[in-house]
């Protein structure tokens, strides 16, 4: 049963991933996480005539195919936690709107996988929920028109920039969950250390990566080398490089069994990516392909995922505000230690 | 955090990959002198068939607008931004790019509200102070003539 470790942290009995899948769009499809992946859409719109439609049927799609994966039917989903990047959350209200499950629409920003992963935790070992789904998605060109330019517009991308993945990832948690269980939740506390350049996402969202790992390991008396990977959400080159002089400053060791999924997702020197990936749909569907694909296989033991999220909005930027940020953070054990 | 807001602003500029000036200063002066260059060509053939200067450099200007909003509908234009940066923004080639872009990203909110209203958005602030700044020089010149 939940109960509370320290200050920040969540520890929990017997949830486990139940289900989860994948879907992503072309580029991601020609990184080298393809393999992975449940689906990869070769049509940018998923067959639909705008962006943000092209969202929600990803999100549609995504859900579908975890709950086949699970084993499950949308009725024995008691409830669901979805968010995504659009204004109002437009790709997940539109996108699941015919699943008739109770929905809580999230927003976190990019944070969102490992927030609606917590809640849904949560929910499932309280006894609230016998079977959640967590979910999230952002799509390139959708985020793009909404934060920044048009897509043909003619601008040139700082190296600081990140490309926003196209893609979603769905997990299905239950107690009788025979994937990884998820041992720990630790919910983040909002940072800014006064960062403002729009362009470089990673390192305004470094400080709050910190604070939560901090805290977690503060908490539980964890170390880095306890686990097999520690994975942030989208902190690109510059944001994890950040992370890792931050953590030396507190006096705590990232190895080499830190990356980032915004790192992992691209190849970023031919897929000219910049300093990686980004968006809610990087860590949800690096974490439901490449991650939880090698904790099943074995490959992976124990496994902490954190999702991070700058949490400003396009007028805040223009009125000058610096780039508030969370992260979230999930430990995942095969179960094997 | 052990860092205040101004050691981290520190930290984030050792850190941060700085933008290729030099690459992309070469690739704007090539790229914007090959503008120029096929504008001037433009410039000379419009007036080989017979338009006076002033028709010829209209004629060109819209030439140009024209190739600049076509590679932009054909997806090509925003690849060679990519790499030349100022070299096509600040030729008459971007204004067009700044004006197209958006018409054709927000044809999907509607014909008024969507493609027309959002038109602007980029070019918007280039027509206020364009046309600000041309009122207040010929102003000076008009004072400057009365002498």
């Amino acid at each position: 049963m939940a109960q509370r470790i320290g200050r920040y942290t969540i520890g929990l009995g017997n949830t486990a991933v139940k289900g989860y899948a994948s879907v992503v769009g072309k580029k991601e499809g020609e990184g080298p996480l393809a393999a992975g992946f449940d689906y990869i859409s070769e049509d940018t719109a998923f067959g639909e005539k705008t962006w943000e439609k092209a969202e929600s049927r990803l999100q549609k799609d995504v859900l579908s195919r975890a709950l086949n994966k699970a084993g499950a039917t949308p009725d024995s989903i008691d409830i669901i936690f979805s968010g995504d990047l659009l204004n109002q959350c437009i790709g997940s209200s539109y996108g699941l709107r015919e699943f008739n499950i109770p929905f809580i629409g999230l927003y976190g920003a990019c944070s969102t996988m490992a927030e609606a992963l917590t809640l849904s935790a949560v929910f499932v070992d309280t006894g609230c929920a016998g079977m959640a789904a967590a979910l999230t998605s952002s799509h390139f060109c959708a985020a793009e028109r909404q934060f920044r330019f048009p897509l043909e517009y003619g601008g040139q991308r700082p190296p600081s920039a990140q490309w926003t993945v196209t893609g979603g990832g769905a997990v299905i948690v239950s107690r009788d969950g025979t994937g990884p269980l998820i041992k720990e939740v630790t919910i983040g506390r909002i940072a800014d250390l006064g960062v403002k350049d729009i362009n470089n996402m990673g390192a305004a969202m470094a400080p709050a990566a910190a604070e939560t790992l901090k805290d977690y390991f503060a908490d539980t008396g964890r170390k880095p080398d306890d686990f097999d990977l520690i994975t942030t959400g989208d902190l690109g080159s510059d944001g994890s490089e950040l992370l890792r002089e931050l953590m030396e400053r507190e006096n705590i060791k990232l190895g080499t069994n830190y990356t980032d999924c915004g790192l992992m997702i691209y190849d970023r020197e031919k897929q000219d990516v910049h300093a990686g990936g980004s968006g809610c749909g990087c860590s949800g569907s690096v974490l439901c392909s490449f991650i939880l694909n090698n904790m099943c296989q074995g490959k992976l033991g124990e496994v902490l995922f954190l999702s991070t999220g700058a949490l400003m909005s396009p007028m805040s930027v223009q009125q000058g505000e610096s780039i508030p940020s969370v992260a979230h953070l999930v430990h995942l054990s095969s179960g094997r230690k | 955090m052990a860092v205040t807001n101004m050691g981290y602003g520190n930290m984030v500029k050792r850190k941060s990959k700085k933008s290729p000036l030099l690459k992309n200063m070469l690739w704007a002066f090539c790229v914007g002198g090959a503008i120029c260059t096929v504008g001037q060509a433009l410039a000379d053939l419009f007036k080989q068939y017979g338009l006076s200067l002033l028709d010829a450099s209209s004629a060109t200007s819209i030439t140009l607008i024209f190739l600049g909003a076509f590679l932009t509908g054909v997806n090509i234009f925003d690849k060679i931004a990519k790499h030349a940066g100022a070299g096509t923004l600040v030729p008459i080639t971007g204004f067009a790019n700044s004006i197209v872009a958006p018409a054709l990203e927000f044809k999907s909110e509607g014909f008024v509200l969507g493609m027309s209203a959002k038109m602007f958005t980029i070019a918007g602030p280039v027509l206020v102070f364009g046309i600000a700044s041309s009122v207040v020089y010929g102003l000076i010149l008009w004072i400057f003539r009365l002498f």
